[in-house]
C-alpha cells in the first residue's frame, strides 16, 4: 500500500472525458435543420411563382404568417411548460406513495385525457366552459400530461436500488437523495417525455382554430374551407417545420442535460 | 443554513480511530413475520476490532449489520457506539459517521470518482480544498493514481477499481465504525484476494472498527480479529478469534459451517516463524524459498507444489535462516490433526 506522500499530493489538472462537445454537435445533428430550411425556401419559391388572388394574399402575407406561428408557438410553449411544473412534481409525489389506489387513480385520469381524442377534449372544454386562448391552453395540458407524468415516475423507479441504498447509507436526507441522486439520474427519461408531449402539443394546437384561439390551424382550415390550397400547404407545411425543429430542440437538450456518465 | 449537527454525533465523529460498539438485546421482527429476523442479539465490539459476521444467506447477518448505522430500526433493544446511544441521535447525521460499503458498491454513476469520494465530505461542509486533498490521499491509499481516476466516471472502472473506490468512499470523513456487508463478493477470486490483503493492510494502518459481513468462511478467517458465526435469527453460535473457532468449534452447526480442511485453514493463520525450523543445509536446494513473513500454508503450498522434501527459509535480507517440511508444520497444529505425511516417522 503506498501512503500519500507530498509528491503524490500534488493535484494534477482535471482530466475531462475529450469529445463530449464533437459528440453533440456532430454534422448529423444538423440534418434536421437543414432539411427545414430547404422545405422553407423550396416553400416560398413555390409560393412566388403563383399569382395570388385578394383571399389568398390576405393570409398569405408576412405579419399573417408570423401572428400564426407567435399564436401556435406561445399555446405549445406555455402548455408544455405547464405540463412540466405540474406533471413532474406529481410524478414524484406518486413515486413516494405506497399507496396504489393513489397511484392508480392519478394514471387513470392522466390515461383519460390522452385517450379522449384531442378534439374531442378541446371542444368539450369549449362547450362546458368557454371558447379562446385559455381553454385551447388548459386543453394541451391535459392531453400531454401523461408522457411527463409516466415518464418522470418510470425514470425514478429505474434507479439502481443500491445506489440508493448506499446514498441512504452515507447518511443523505430524503431531500438530499431526491435533488441530487435520483432526480439528476431520471432526468433523460424525463426530458424524453417532456420532448413526446411537446410535439404532441405542436399538433394538437392546430385544433384551437375550432374553439377561436388561434394557431396555424386557422390557416388550416380556411385553406380547406376556402379551397385555396397554397393557404391550405402553407398551414400544413409550417406545422410540420415546427414539429420538426421543436422535436430537434428536444433532442439536443436531451443530450446536453444528460448526466455525464450515464 | 445548514442545521447544527447535534454535540453527540460530533463526539463519535471526533473519533476516527475505532470506536466501541454494544448491541443489548436488540430484536427485529417484521411485520407478518412468523419468527423475528433478529432475536435478542448482544455483543460488545472493541474499539480498532474487525469483527467478522459469517452466516448462510438470510440468517439476519445483514440486518443485524444495518440496524447499527439505523437502515434498519430494531423492534427492541439499544445499541451504542462508544457510549452514545445511538437510537437517540439523528439517523442521517450518524450514518455520516459511519463508513457503510455493500457488495454492489453503489457508486452514483453520474458522479465522478472523486465526486463520488467527496460526497460525505460535501454534507459535513468540509472546504473544497480539504476535500480535495482527502480525495487525493484517498485515491493513492487503495491504489488508484489520483491524476488518471479522479475525474473518470464509475462505468468507466473495473469491478475491482469500482470496489476500491468504494472503501475509499466509505473512508472519506474518516469515521471511526465501518460497516461491510460483502464487499469484495463480487469480484473474481484473483481480485478479491488482492483487495484481501490490501484491506488488511489499510485496517492495520487505520485502527477503525469495523464489522463486515460475509458468508465465506476462509474470507472471515483471513481477515477478522474475531468471527461471530450465526445462524438463524441471528443467533451466535461461537464469538471467537479464528483460531480458537478452527481449533474448537462450539457445536455441530460451526464445524459443518466450517467444513472440511480445518488444518489448512489455521495454516493460514500461522507464520512460518512459528514452526521449529530445520537446518538451512536440509533443504534440497531448488529455486523455490519460503520467506518469514509467509504463513505455513504458503509453506505447504510450495512444498506440495515442488514436491521437495523441505525448502529452505529467507528472512528479509534474503538470509537462509533454517528449512521447513511438511512433518515440521504438523508439529505446529499439535497431536489432534492427523499426520500429513506418515514417511516422515522414519
Amino acid at each position: 500500500m503506498v501512503f500519500p506522500t507530498a509528491t503524490t499530493l500534488i493535484a494534477t489538472a482535471p482530466q475531462r472525458p475529450a469529445g463530449r462537445g464533437a459528440e453533440i454537435w456532430s454534422p448529423k445533428r444538423f440534418v434536421t435543420p437543414a432539411v427545414v430550411l430547404v422545405v422553407l425556401v423550396s416553400l416560398f419559391l413555390w409560393l412566388s411563382s403563383l399569382s395570388l388572388d385578394s383571399i389568398e394574399s390576405r393570409t398569405i402575407n408576412v405579419d399573417y404568417v408570423i401572428a400564426r406561428v407567435r399564436e401556435h408557438l406561445g399555446l405549445t410553449v406555455v402548455a408544455s411548460a405547464l405540463v412540466a411544473a405540474l406533471a413532474i412534481p406529481t410524478g414524484i409525489l406518486l413515486s413516494r406513495t405506497r399507496s396504489r389506489v393513489i397511484k392508480g387513480i392519478v394514471l387513470g385520469v392522466a390515461n383519460v385525457g390522452q385517450a379522449t381524442p384531442a378534439v374531442g377534449v378541446i371542444i368539450l372544454l369549449a362547450i362546458v366552459w368557454q371558447t379562446g386562448y385559455l381553454t385551447a391552453l388548459v386543453g394541451l395540458v391535459i392531453y400531454s400530461f401523461l408522457p411527463v407524468l409516466r415518464n418522470t415516475m418510470i425514470g425514478l423507479q429505474q434507479i439502481d436500488e443500491n445506489v440508493r441504498e448506499s446514498a441512504f447509507g452515507m447518511g443523505m436526507t430524503q431531500n438530499q437523495v431526491l435533488f441530487r441522486i435520483e432526480l439528476p439520474l431520471a432526468v433523460p427519461v424525463i426530458l424524453a417525455g417532456l420532448r413526446t408531449s411537446l410535439v404532441f402539443c405542436v399538433g394538437v394546437a392546430t385544433i384551437a382554430t375550432f374553439i377561436n384561439a388561434g394557431g396555424l390551424g386557422d390557416m388550416i382550415v380556411n385553406g380547406l374551407k376556402l379551397q385555396r390550397y397554397p393557404v391550405l400547404v402553407t398551414g400544413a407545411v409550417l406545422v410540420a417545420c415546427i414539429a420538426l425543429l421543436i422535436d430537434w430542440v428536444a433532442a439536443t437538450a436531451e443530450d446536453v442535460l444528460r448526466p455525464r456518465g450515464i | 443554513m445548514p442545521k447544527q449537527p447535534n454535540t453527540a454525533v460530533l463526539q463519535i465523529a471526533g473519533k476516527t480511530s475505532g470506536a466501541l460498539i454494544e448491541l443489548d438485546h436488540v430484536t427485529k421482527q417484521y411485520p407478518n413475520q412468523p419468527v423475528a429476523a433478529v432475536q435478542d442479539f448482544s455483543m460488545t465490539v472493541q474499539p480498532g476490532e474487525l469483527i467478522m459476521f459469517v452466516g448462510p444467506s438470510g440468517c439476519g447477518k445483514t440486518t443485524t449489520m444495518k440496524i447499527i448505522n439505523r437502515n434498519t430500526a430494531p423492534t427492541s433493544g439499544s445499541i451504542s457506539i462508544d457510549g452514545r446511544d445511538v437510537l437517540s441521535l439523528n439517523p442521517s447525521e450518524l450514518r455520516r459517521h459511519i463508513g457503510y460499503v455493500i457488495q454492489q458498491i453503489g457508486l452514483f454513476p453520474h458522479m465522478t470518482i472523486a465526486e463520488n469520494i467527496g460526497v460525505v465530505p460535501k454534507l459535513l461542509n468540509w472546504s473544497k480544498e480539504k476535500t480535495n486533498d482527502r480525495v487525493h490521499e484517498l485515491l493513492t491509499t487503495v491504489g488508484l493514481e489520483p491524476g488518471d481516476f479522479a475525474h473518470r466516471y464509475p462505468k468507466q472502472l473495473s469491478g475491482g477499481q469500482q470496489q476500491r473506490v468504494g472503501v475509499a468512499r466509505a473512508l472519506a470523513a474518516d469515521p471511526p465504525v465501518m460497516l461491510m456487508d460483502e464487499p469484495f463478493g463480487a469480484t473474481d477470486p484473483i481480485t478479491r484476494e488482492k483487495l484481501q490483503a490490501e484491506f488488511l493492510r489499510l485496517q492495520a494502518s487505520i485502527g477503525k472498527t469495523i464489522i463486515f459481513v460475509t458468508h465465506d468462511f476462509d474470507e472471515a478467517v483471513r481477515l477478522g480479529d474475531r468471527i461471530a458465526v450465526l445462524s438463524n435469527r441471528s443467533q451466535i453460535e461461537q464469538f471467537d478469534t479464528p483460531a480458537n473457532i478452527l481449533t474448537n468449534p462450539a457445536n455441530e452447526y460451526v464445524s459443518s459451517f466450517i467444513g472440511l480442511g480445518t488444518a489448512i485453514k489455521r495454516l493460514v493463520l500461522i507464520p512460518v516463524t512459528e514452526a521449529r525450523l530445520g537446518p538451512a543445509s536440509a533443504a534440497a536446494g531448488g529455486t523455490t524459498t519460503i520467506r518469514t513473513t509467509d504463513s505455513l500454508r504458503d509453506a505447504l503450498d510450495a512444498l506440495v507444489l515442488t514436491g521437495l522434501p523441505a525448502l529452505a527459509v529467507l528472512d528479509e535480507q534474503n538470509r537462509a535462516v533454517g528449512s521447513i517440511s511438511v512433518d515440521q508444520i504438523s508439529a505446529v497444529l499439535g497431536t489432534e490433526v492427523p499426520v500429513l505425511a506418515p514417511t516422515a516417522e522414519v
